[in-house]
């Protein structure tokens, strides 16, 4: 069965010119002038200084998915949702939309520091494309969502940066088209906000309204969409399973990063720092399998040993959430009494994290962590695969857990003496 | 959900020409309401003096007109009192000079709103024509004060009134929406703008009247759409006669302007997100 998509993107493409970004500010006389010089330089716009923000994009979203669009910067994110939001036009290509479309590339559009809480409400609701009646309907909600509370009619420039991106995102939260369309609006506010936004995107989402999503919240994005488009340099280079999107996306950015397998310090950045990092996964370099013994080693080069000088590290999951937490603390160690270098090595005799892509974040600090020296982030990818883990009866599949132990069950019919 | 049989939205690459899409700026009219509905409530917004700033400005300048012109210069007024002569016409052309010049920087200082939200764009130099209206109904009170002050008559022709509001706000919407969109590509208007307006001022009969003119230099005068409009105005409170062929070119002017400037604006708004 195929479901007709209330987006479709076909062949989709804008050209920018590099030199339009100084045209912008081009003058009266400078155009006239040009034109005398070069009569026909208009017509031969063609020249090297153009590139595609977007080249060739095709995808169709169903009603009442939830995609998620990611990318790294300049990989084309937002010229797709300004196109799609009618913002600007395509250079090549269509896009066909059955329904209405809210899009939100920035909350608090238009809000006027001058007027009130209230006023903004109806200014912002009406830019839009809320009808008065409707914000009228929902007004009561969407000040309590904000929890602005008596401050309604206070003007927003007297609000503080909270109350301000509270209520600029209850305004956006309530409107109710078919298909909305958002970018990076949950980056804001603080931990707790983040979370109420969040919230009230999913339950967008389970209402059944369609929703493209774009973000750099790669938790965010595992949390609220089961697929995701990956793109890079203007193309879509992945479409399908969110988890496996996120993988594709984190390959990208190590690509770009040019993170090897092991880290090496380029130079001498603190009197004490990590001078090298290695995984010893079991199977290839880079490549763990579940469950057996791994070691991560460290070089520490030290220069001004202390009394209190500590190594820690963590290992990372593909949204950068840290899952294990390792430390060396111990009193008696040979670094915080001599200069040198000291290997550290750190073997774990059954490695069980589940399958999927992982980095580690290494820190040295003094007196436990209160004050960090270093801390290197994204170092030494490697995978660990299920493979050789049998499981005749179903599948691995990624993302299920994070974490599978040994296990010991036990079963035990129990027995009724009802007579 | 009920899936539409056509796309409710189709997006292309642009061709040349666009229709005036009369039926989404219909669905936006609310918009067109908040955005003049700001306009009006921020303009006075913190000022001490509040609306009275839309009664000072004419009057003053009118003050200043009839010491000068007035009584120095000894310009004639066609037997109306000066002063009562000059606000007459600086009633209607403080209201076009502010709007055209507001409405012609309003795209460029929406940029916030052009880069982030779809609406159609020529709802922003209208919304800015529309909130000078409220501080010409204020200016025309104080024209029937400043009449029963000098005791002159109103009469029957000030019904015309009305339709030469109308004329001379789609004048400015006009004319404020042709030079918004070239302000986006050229920076220039910013400052051709308000020197354009001061030098139309006196290509106009508002500091002396049309008969000043020499007859066979008159028409020349007359194809200033303004001309027909202020001389209109003028005609409606002083009960005098209205010069139906000058009103006639002014409106005739109006349309025309009106659409050069809607089909060269639908032209190139497809382009103001990216170069605004």
């Amino acid at each position: 069965m195929n479901v007709r998509p209330i987006i479709k993107v076909e062949n989709l493409s804008k050209q920018y010119h590099i030199g339009a970004r100084q045209e912008s500010y081009l003058t009266l006389r400078d155009s006239i002038v040009k034109t005398f010089r070069a009569p026909l330089a208009r017509f031969r716009r063609n020249g090297g200084n153009t590139i595609w923000a977007l080249k060739d994009v095709n995808f169709g979203v169903a009603p009442g998915e939830v995609v998620g669009v990611i990318g790294r910067n300049g990989a084309g994110k937002s010229t797709l949702l300004k196109i799609l939001s009618r913002i600007t036009e395509p250079t090549t290509g269509q896009v066909d939309i059955y329904g209405r479309v809210g899009s939100l590339l920035e909350v608090g559009t238009g809000f006027h520091p001058e007027l009130s809480g209230r006023e903004n409400i109806y200014l912002n609701g009406a830019i839009l494309g809320m009808k008065r009646s409707g914000i009228g309907r929902r007004f009561d909600e969407i000040v309590s969502f904000a929890e602005i509370g008596s401050f309604i009619d206070t003007p927003v420039k007297h609000y503080s940066s909270g109350m301000y991106m509270r209520l600029a995102f209850a305004v956006a939260a309530h409107l109710e088209p078919e298909m909305f369309i958002v970018d990076e609006v949950l980056a804001v506010g603080d931990a707790g906000f983040q979370k109420k936004c969040l919230g009230k995107m999913s339950e967008v989402g389970n209402q059944g309204r369609t929703v493209l999503f774009v973000s750099h919240n790669m938790q965010a994005v595992a949390q609220l969409t089961r697929r995701s488009i990956v793109m890079d340099k203007g193309q879509c280079v992945f479409d399908g399973a969110t988890g496996e999107a996120i993988n594709a996306y984190n390959k990208l950015r190590s690509e770009g990063a040019g993170a090897a397998l092991n880290y090496r310090a380029e130079s001498a950045v603190n009197s004490n720092y990590l001078a090298r990092a290695t995984v010893h996964t079991s199977a290839r370099p880079g490549r763990h399998q579940w469950s057996q013994p791994i070691t991560f080693e460290f070089g520490l080069r030290i220069r001004s040993p202390q009394r209190s000088l500590c190594f820690s590290f963590q290992v990372m999951n593909n949204l950068q959430q840290p899952v294990c937490h390792f430390w060396l603390f111990d009193g008696d160690l040979p670094y915080r009494e001599r200069e040198g270098t000291f290997t550290l090595r750190c073997n774990i005799p059954k490695f069980r994290l589940y399958m999927g892509e992982y980095t580690l974040r290494a820190w040295i600090s003094e007196s436990a962590g209160r004050v960090v020296l270093e801390c290197i982030d994204g170092i030494c990818p490697f995978e660990v695969t299920m493979e050789g883990v049998a499981r005749s009866e179903y599948e691995w599949q990624p993302g299920h857990c994070m974490y599978i132990d040994d296990a010991v069950w036990e079963t035990v019919e129990q027995v009724d003496n009802d007579g | 959900m009920n899936l539409l049989e056509r796309p409710l939205i189709s997006i292309r690459a642009g061709g040349k020409f666009a229709a005036v899409d009369l039926k989404s700026l219909w669905d936006y009219r609310e918009l067109l309401y908040f955005l003049t509905w700001r306009d009006v409530k921020v303009r006075y917004k913190q000022t001490a003096l509040g609306a009275a700033w839309a009664v000072i400005q004419p009057l003053f300048t009118m003050i200043v007109f009839s010491i000068f012109f007035g009584k120095l210069a000894g310009l004639p007024s066609d037997g109306i009192p000066y002063p009562l002569f000059a606000y007459a016409a600086l009633m209607p052309w403080n209201f076009f000079s502010n709007a055209v010049n507001s409405s012609g920087n309003s795209l460029v200082g929406s940029a916030h709103l052009i880069t982030k939200v779809y609406f159609p764009r020529m709802i922003i130099p209208t919304a800015a024509v529309a909130a000078g209206l409220i501080d010409l109904m204020v200016a025309f009170g104080v024209m029937i004060v400043l009449m029963i002050y000098y005791s002159v008559g109103l009469t029957w022709n000030l019904l015309m009134a009305p339709a030469l509001i109308v004329l001379i706000a789609l004048l400015a919407v006009a004319v404020g929406m042709w030079t918004s969109a070239l302000n986006v590509k050229y920076r220039d208007i910013r400052y051709a703008l308000p020197f354009a307006i001061q030098l139309t001022m006196f290509a106009t009969p508002i500091i002396y009247p049309v008969s000043i003119v020499p007859e066979r230099w008159r028409w020349t005068l007359k194809l200033n759409p303004l001309t027909g409009i202020i001389e209109g105005y003028r005609a409606s409170f002083f009960g005098r006669p209205f010069d139906w062929p000058a009103l006639a070119i002014s409106a005739a002017i109006t349309t025309a302007l009106l659409v050069y400037a809607t089909c060269h604006f639908r032209r190139v708004e497809r382009t103001f997100a990216d170069i605004v």
